[in-house]
């Protein structure tokens, strides 16, 4: 790739032969140091491969050992780290393109991991790398270059290049393209203003669409990592890898992969129409489900469901969505959900008038920005959507946080003088696309919101005189991360796949609210432990191998009722196994599964601890994610929770205010949730103080030196 | 355009057609490497499975790899083709076939040769009318 213009400067390159891949992996990582100017080459090791695996795993690994025990999120010593994984990268089965990213995050000063779509993680592994770290701080900004077809890593000033990531992405592919196919091994990874001025940056992961001409982008939302991305300066990292084949992993045996994928496509092809419709439109289908079972946030998540939820459900964005086009953010997905609106025309702020494609909405940008803040206008949703995009700002923060300030303005915690005159009632979508445009411009009350529920509630009880209780009740925040789109308030168990995570409430670990609350599989604390365990250690093995989940368990196979384990889809975890055997050429059983993720699973949990958290206080939640907090929200649920005040505690409600049952509720529930944790860290093999155990490191293999010194100091 | 058409009432179960399907395209007699297969469902009359140029499997490839050329014979073109098997995974006739020799599915794209060497003048190639463009083919026309 040749320098279009001479505004960009070339400050370091490192000149490689790319290694050919072999049984999924490259045998190499890259670090870049932007700070400095380094770039190396470190190896892939055995033992990496053997414990960590890949994606999550890999990108934990090298982070580990890049940062100090009181690295900040804002220090050079923090890193992005972003990796695919062995099974990344084919192309027969739905679902093989994903990127993991780790780094600190601003918001809950932990280890913040991300599953992302896009073309990145794979195109990096086929330009001869299997994880890319960036560390350190450039003096000037800068973007990072891996060019895999001509064997070179550049870090480069790029002065000219815009921020905002729909004028970015195309900018780069412009700047290092030579012809059209040139664009469709080029993928980015690239955040906005937005980003710089709040906690809640998110990164966008490139694809190149070859029907539409032009780049797409998913989202890695959670915890602030595009934040950190521009916080060091970088205005976006790029690949170019050499063209991508059926067998560029060189997979140990290509006909077993090629069987499973096949499978899949038959499967997506004979039913995805009469289930999910994915194919159609995408995770929009959950929008009805969710409020026909009362699990829709609404409100800050005072409420389930609301009668507008039809002007945004699956059917409108169905409608919405430009049909019939491959919309898999990799090769061979046919389950095809990231859709797009085109031609969509701006409304309001700096790009007001152009014609744009909005990537999505997904489920959690429809719920997060539309219901949760009683936004029901498809077009309000799709303006927020892109403007979140491109200024590099989750959508889900962005979402839960607003309903939050809603709540607060219409509680009287804040008024028009307090937010600048923005009028953030539920519903006002003029005033949260203002607010959104100020995170943007980085002025106004968007910089306080930007800051996050947590620092929020602080702020507002030292300047604003706000009750910091009734705060701490309805700021939907654990660990600092705003909670994802599920109303987890009955269903204990989502109250522990929100409460008992890693890195914070996002429902990548454990989604189990159809099974408790639908399906009613959930009925014992026991049950509960066992799915807390079984769910987020399988759900974290797609990020350790570069895979999607939704293949998984957005469609089934047509007798998957019959079998003895229907939630674990037995017929898709097959496939997974093949896929991992028929590419690794390392055998392995469905049991196996588990343990790999276990292995990671408990190295997050260890280095959370390692940085200051990772106990049972900091599995605390709000109560608002586990019952009613408000009269009205009581009397909205009042025969539900009447008879579970009967059935459960022998108490009369006939005889009691709404206040005192209220009260006897939140009691009870509360301490629910703690027997919760501690049936949930048993099984997990941890102590009741939620710190794993030196028997557990070393039945997953992970007592290492360094990691058993930190459990250590927190075992009595 | 032109298409294999397949009348089951003469068809004696040879199988040559197959044979020399592999032959022509693989150079290997193998009737997993022919894009024209021969099926005994057990009925009365054997029932044969190749592509009948509808053109589905257009919308579905991701790399723009499938498209019909001058004379409305769907093709692939291996050079775009990143072997992801969609195609054959949505083919309502599962007449695109895959070999594990080769990481590119196949179909009949209608060359004839069956229909020469079928002894019992069970196939032949007919006129039809091609199908309505794609979304592929009409976003392509997009300016």
């Amino acid at each position: 790739m040749s320098e279009k213009t001479s505004n960009r400067r070339v400050l370091a390159e490192y000149v490689y032969q790319p290694p050919a891949v072999v049984h999924g992996y490259a045998g190499q990582t890259l670090y870049v140091n932007v700070s400095d100017n380094t770039i190396t080459a470190r190896p892939v090791t055995e033992e990496m491969k053997q414990k960590f695996i890949g994606g999550r795993g890999f990108d934990l690994w090298l982070l580990w050992h890049g940062v100090k025990d009181n690295t900040q999120w804002n220090d050079p010593e923090n890193e992005i780290v972003i990796s695919s994984g062995p099974i990344g990268g084919i192309t027969q089965y739905p679902g093989s393109g994903k990127s993991l990213v780790a780094a600190i995050s601003p918001l809950t000063d932990i280890v913040v991991d991300s599953n992302v779509g896009g073309h990145f993680g794979p195109l990096l592994k086929f330009a001869g790398w299997d994880a890319i770290e960036v560390q350190g701080k450039a003096p000037t900004e800068v973007i990072v270059v891996v060019d895999g077809v001509n064997g070179r890593v550049t870090i480069e000033e790029a002065p000219d290049a815009p921020v905002d990531t729909h004028r970015l992405g195309h900018w780069l592919i412009e700047q290092l393209a030579e012809s059209e196919e040139d664009r469709y091994f080029i993928s980015t990874v690239s955040s906005g203003t937005g980003a710089e001025h709040t906690r809640i940056g998110c990164l966008n992961f490139s694809f190149y669409d070859r029907r539409r001409k032009a780049p797409r982008f998913k989202q890695a939302g959670r915890g602030g990592i595009g934040t950190v991305l521009r916080d060091k300066r970088v205005k976006a990292l790029v690949v170019k890898s050499p063209p991508v084949r059926g067998d560029s992993d060189r997979p140990a045996d290509p006909q077993r992969v090629a069987q499973a994928g096949m499978r899949l496509h038959k499967e997506i092809h004979d039913y995805d129409d009469s289930q999910c419709r994915m194919r159609h439109r995408g995770t929009s289908y959950l929008v009805k489900i969710m409020n026909d079972y009362d699990l829709l946030p609404v409100h800050n998540f005072r409420f389930g469901s609301h009668p507008d939820a039809d002007k945004i459900n699956g059917d409108v964005w169905e409608a919405r969505f430009t049909q019939g086009m491959v919309d898999g953010c990799w090769y061979g997905c046919t389950l095809a959900c990231s859709h797009a609106v085109d031609d969509y025309t701006v409304r309001t702020g700096p790009y007001k008038g152009e014609k744009v494609i909005v990537d999505g909405p997904e489920y959690e940008t429809i719920a997060g920005v539309g219901s949760n803040c009683g936004i029901f206008n498809p077009d309000d949703i799709l303006e927020i959507n892109f403007y979140c995009d491109t200024y590099g700002i989750d959508t889900i923060s962005f979402g839960t946080l607003t309903a939050f300030v809603m709540e607060c303005y219409e509680a009287g915690v804040l008024d028009k003088e307090k937010t600048g005159g923005l009028e953030l009632r539920f519903g006002n979508s003029a005033a949260a696309i203002e607010m959104l445009h100020q995170m943007g411009r980085g002025e106004g009350f968007g910089r306080i919101a930007g800051q996050g529920i947590r620092r929020m509630k602080a702020y507002f009880a030292e300047h604003f005189g706000a009750d910091p209780a009734f705060l701490q009740d309805i700021g939907m925040e654990a660990k600092g991360l705003e909670y994802s789109e599920y109303v987890s308030k009955e269903s204990l168990a989502q109250q522990g796949g929100y409460g008992l995570t890693n890195k914070g409430p996002q429902h990548d670990e454990a989604w189990l609210i159809f099974m408790d609350m639908v399906s009613n599989l959930l009925p014992t604390f026991e049950d509960k432990a066992e799915a807390l365990h079984y769910f987020p250690m399988f759900r974290t093995w797609f990020g350790l191998v570069g895979h999607c989940k939704l293949p998984w368990n957005d469609i089934v196979p047509p007798d998957n009722r019959q079998t003895d384990e229907p939630a674990k889809i037995p017929e898709h975890v097959r496939n997974y196994v093949d896929l991992f055997s028929g590419v690794t050429g390392r055998e392995i059983t469905k049991e196996d599964l588990i343990t790999m993720s276990e292995a990671v699973y408990n190295f997050q949990r260890v280095f959370n601890l390692r940085l200051g958290r990772g106990r049972r206080e900091h599995d605390a939640i709000p109560y608002r994610s586990m019952g009613p907090v408000t009269v009205a929200e009581y009397e909205s649920r009042a025969e539900r929770y009447d008879k579970q005040l009967c059935e459960v505690l022998n108490l009369d409600p006939t005889k009691m205010s709404t206040e005192e049952k209220l009260a006897a509720l939140r009691k009870h529930r509360e301490e629910q949730y703690e027997r919760l944790k501690d049936a949930v860290y048993q099984r997990r093999g941890w102590t009741r103080d939620g710190v794993p155990t030196v028997e557990t490191l070393r039945r997953l293999g992970i007592d290492y030196p360094e990691v058993v010194a930190v459990v250590q100091r927190h075992l009595r | 355009m032109k298409v294999l058409s397949f009348s089951p009432e003469l068809c004696v179960g040879c199988h040559i057609c197959e044979e020399v399907c592999s032959d022509t395209w693989f150079k290997t007699t193998d009737a997993a490497k022919s894009s024209i297969r021969i099926l005994d469902d057990g009925g009365e009359h054997l029932r044969a499975v190749f592509c009948v140029q509808c053109g589905e499997c257009i919308d579905v490839c991701p790399t723009k790899a499938i498209s019909r050329d001058r004379n409305g014979i769907v093709r692939i073109q291996k050079k775009l083709c990143v072997g992801c098997l969609s195609c054959v995974g949505f083919c309502p006739y599962l007449a695109m076939f895959y070999h594990p020799d080769q990481t590119e599915p196949f179909k009949c794209i209608a060359c004839g040769k069956c229909v020469k060497e079928c002894p019992a003048d069970a196939l032949e190639i007919v006129e039809a009318e091609t199908p309505a463009l794609s979304v592929t083919e009409q976003w392509a026309a997009r300016v």
